[in-house]
């Protein structure tokens, strides 16, 4: 496999670079996902039936230490990324892994509020509202799981392959897509949350 | 977890005996073949697990023969059950599961992979290419497709199969109207293969824009190949849609959720929106490739190039924007209001305008041109006045006033069988002519396939315009049967001929490659019909590594111009090559989702999880594997080319 030095690693192969651009186009694929479910949502956002709304259900707390756990774990991943442009693999490993733990911790909280919800009468049956916030959240957070496992498949590559053309490739791409989970969630934060707590 | 064998039975009809008993007969039949000839091994090593991206076009292409086949069988039974008045052929059950299979299997299954098949195929030859840009992921979307096409199809014989058309409206296909599986069905075995052509899409996309040859420029690219770049991006941004929308249906019929019921705020109009959303883009998914191929072949039969190149590019790209700008054209009288209507109106006619443009084009490309009327020429040439009958009809129901009067009648089912038809059916058996001495060596006899030309052409006439008078007569769609007073009858009968006709049309053109395989003497050259474009360049059959070397594109139709003004395309000096090599996880991973979604259609919970894990762990397997391909070595290559025959180099 040829490798072009005048490149950043991950870019480093023709192979390389046709996967990050096709990612880049799979992103495209996930930003109309995401927007059918965001118009789903504000189609149904008004739509209680006899279930509890927004403002009644969510509480600041826990979705601001969500959004910080999601802030800042994109912030890490740039940390990793950046560290493995340095051959840095402690480094990378490091701020990987907390990238990681801090994605854990959002589905911890995630998690939690759900089950609050179903506790207080919000179930995915209970109305339209509840289905579309449900299913929205839902694969949001079904996003950050698979990320999770994903990242961690990587993480083992890395400890056991070093930062090569195919892991640095792998790590990049992975930053991207973690990137954009933390963009949806802004999303999320301000027209979901924001909006419904008004 | 109690097992109840109850919910996979059908109710007993002798139709549905029938189909097990002869599914069961062909899959032995299958089995025992393979293991008496040993050909297991070879199945495995040359088809199952191949990254080819020609062969991987081959195996869609037979898939969607047999879907062809399989949607044509319910055609016909929906034309005899409606032939002559009070028939009793099908009860009024059995007619829904017949017509919304038909319609799903049709598009989904047979036009859409008929066109995916074709692509794989040339798009890389076309461009110059050793392969598609992700080989491993191509053959991942061929088998989510292939499972997801067998999915739907044993829901006919294991718990019954989707019965609320193939648009699937709601409050119609909710639990509660329709309480069988057969929904569950519908929205997980269209899932399954619509993440497989998501990835499709990316892949060309990624591969045309990549991975040309040198100097193979954007306005270089052949007609085909521009027409396929289009579709996928459409494919990109339309086929999230339906994911969304299957889920969402999913999620309300397994789960309880509550996006599309009557009560507890639900919307069942959001689906027809969304469906439609990405419901019409996929109609031109379909169309848009066809047009593609109807360009190369009349270039190709005239001696001509392309005329109004450019334009031809142009109207594609405004012919993608509007198709999103249509969606609401299906429910005009679902009570959206007087502007709405009139918008979608206006933006649906407005695609008569460019598709004419392109009618156009061709037109003025046969002008002058040496004519040869080979069989893919006769389907391009045929193509055009009846595709004209379906635009002008589909104009006439674009007027939302209008519509009123034809909504849901047969003259709606005549409208998209004469776009449908002859903008896709015709223009795959057209481009599977074509590029068939390309793949296979030899070409198809051609008094055959005339005779199988004239008898589609003409039958399909026969089956389809009575449905316009009778549409117009008030005979409503999706009517399992009617009295002998409305008068429908003679028509219908007419109708049932022709559907008849179509079948003998459609085993002649299958005959004809048996024939063919057996007798057709083989090309030399690799370019039978002395046409213009890369793919023409190379041997036939195709080497694994498509061109010993690279060629060099200095214009458009490059083929043409080595042959005819010397300008030489392969200049490189032949040096080893790398691909990429084969593996089995892509099927695995087809298997493993199959039964994913067989579970979650009967809710078995533990099942399905299991499957689900399965999906995860083969996916890892994929992640974690190491595999930089192989090489073959220079001096391999040249003795392929020396025993194919030298002709690239
Ligand atoms: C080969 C000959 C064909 C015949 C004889 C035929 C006949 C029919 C008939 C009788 C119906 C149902 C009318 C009704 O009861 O409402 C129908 C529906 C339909 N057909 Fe075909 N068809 C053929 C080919 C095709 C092809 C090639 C396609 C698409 C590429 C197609 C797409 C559809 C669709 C989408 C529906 C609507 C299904 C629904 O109502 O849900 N058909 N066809
Ligand atoms: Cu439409």
């Amino acid at each position: 496999m040829k490798v072009d030095t005048s490149k950043p690693l991950e870019y480093g192969t023709h192979e390389n670079s046709n996967r990050i651009f096709g990612f880049w186009v799979f992103l495209g694929a996930e930003i109309a996902l995401f927007a059918t479910l965001f118009t789903v949502f504000f189609v149904l956002v008004n739509r209680f039936a006899d279930g509890p709304s927004g403002s009644e259900l969510f509480e600041i707390g826990p979705v601001l230490i969500e959004t910080f756990l999601l802030l800042t774990s994109s912030f890490t991943i740039g940390l990793a990324v950046h560290a493995m442009r340095h051959q840095y693999k402690r480094a990378m490993l490091v701020f990987f892994g907390i990238t990681l733990l801090m994605g854990l911790g959002f589905l911890g909280i995630e998690i939690t509020e759900f089950v609050t919800y179903v506790h207080e009468g919000a179930t995915l049956q209970t109305s339209a509202f509840l289905s579309s916030l449900f299913v929205l959240l839902g694969t949001h957070g079904a996003h950050v799981t698979f990320g999770f496992l994903w990242g961690a498949a990587i993480m083992i590559q890395l400890m056991r392959r070093g930062i090569n053309p195919a892991t640095a490739n792998k790590s990049f791409i992975f930053s991207l897509y973690w990137h954009f989970l933390d963009v949806v969630w802004i999303f999320i934060f301000s027209f979901v949350y924001l909006k419904g707590l008004m | 977890m109690n097992f109840d064998l109850e919910k996979f039975k059908v109710h007993g009809e002798p139709l549905i005996y029938g189909a097990m008993i002869s599914i069961a007969l062909v899959s032995i039949g299958i089995v025992v073949g393979l293991t008496v000839f040993r050909k297991w091994g070879w199945l495995w090593r040359e088809w199952l697990t191949t990254v080819d991206h020609k062969r991987i076009g081959v195996m869609y292409i037979l898939a969607a023969l047999l879907m062809l086949f399989r949607g044509g069988i319910d055609a016909l039974m929906m034309r005899l059950q409606t032939a002559a008045p009070d028939m009793k052929f099908l009860d009024a059950q059995h007619y829904n599961e017949v017509f919304t299979t038909h319609g799903l299997i049709m598009i989904l299954f047979m036009a859409m992979p008929f066109i995916i098949g074709l692509m794989n195929v040339v798009v890389p030859l076309q461009i110059g290419a050793r392969d598609v840009a992700f080989p491993r992921l191509n053959a991942v979307s061929f088998w989510l497709f292939f499972f997801g096409a067998m999915l739907l199809n044993i829901s006919f014989v294991i718990g019954g199969s989707p019965d609320a058309g193939w648009s699937a409206y709601f409050p119609l296909a909710s639990l509660e109207f329709s309480p069988t599986v057969g929904n569950n069905y519908y929205s997980l075995a269209l899932q399954i293969s619509g993440i497989g052509t998501l990835m499709t899409g990316v892949n060309f996309i990624v591969t045309i824009l990549k991975m040309r040859a040198p100097g193979m420029k954007l306005m270089r690219m052949p007609m085909f190949t521009w027409s396929v770049l289009i579709t996928n991006v459409i494919i990109v941004f339309a086929f999230p849609v339906l994911t969304v929308a299957l889920a969402l249906m999913m999620f309300d019929r397994l789960f309880g959720s509550q996006f599309f019921t009557m009560a507890n705020g639900g919307m069942d109009m959001l689906w027809a929106n969304l469906f439609w959303v990405w419901g019409h883009p996929e109609v031109y998914i379909v169309i848009l490739p066809a047009f593609g191929i109807y360009s190369e072949i009349i270039a190709t039969f005239s001696k001509k190039n392309l005329y109004g190149y450019t334009s031809m590019v142009a109207s594609m790209l405004i012919i993608s924007l509007l198709s999103f700008l249509v969606w609401a054209h299906h429910f005009y009288t679902m009570g959206q209001g007087v502007m709405v209507n009139g918008f979608f109106s206006i933006t649906t006619m407005a695609i008569a305008v460019p598709t004419g443009v392109k009618i156009f084009n061709w037109l003025f490309t046969l002008r002058k041109g040496r004519i040869s009327f080979t069989t893919p020429m006769l389907y391009s040439l045929a193509f055009i006045p009846i595709f004209t009958i379906g635009g002008v009809t589909g104009v006439m129901l674009a007027m939302a006033s209008a519509d009123y009067q034809y909504h849901n009648t047969m003259f709606l089912v005549a409208h998209f069988h004469y776009v449908l038809i002859p903008g896709a059916v015709f223009a795959v058996i057209a481009g599977f002519h074509y590029w068939f001495p390309k793949v296979f060596g030899f070409r198809l006899n051609e008094r055959l396939g005339k005779h199988a030309f004239w008898w589609i052409i003409i039958s399909f006439n026969v089956a389809f315009f009575p449905l316009f008078i009778l549409g117009l007569k008030g005979m409503t769609r999706r009517m399992y049967t009617y009295s002998a007073e409305t008068g429908f009858g003679p028509l219908n009968m007419i109708s049932f001929a022709g559907a008849l006709g179509l079948a003998i049309g459609f085993v002649i053109l299958v005959y004809n490659i048996y024939w063919s395989t057996r007798y057709m003497p083989r090309d030399e050259n690799g370019d039978p019909w002395d046409a213009r474009t890369l793919e023409w360049a190379t041997h036939s059959p195709i080497p694994e590594y498509n061109f010993a070397v690279v060629p060099k594109v200095k214009s458009r139709d490059p083929f043409w111009a080595m042959k005819h003004d010397k300008q030489p395309l392969f200049e490189d000096p032949i040096t080893k090559i790398h691909m990429p090599s084969n593996t089995g996880k892509p099927f695995v991973l087809g298997v493993v989702f199959f039964f994913l979604g067989f579970f979650l259609v009967f809710s078995m919970w533990i099942p399905a999880i299991v499957a689900g894990i399965g999906v995860l762990i083969v996916l890892a397997a994929m992640s974690f594997e190491r595999d930089h391909g192989f090489y073959i070595p220079a001096d391999k290559v040249i003795t392929t080319e020396q025993k194919l025959g030298g002709g690239t180099v």
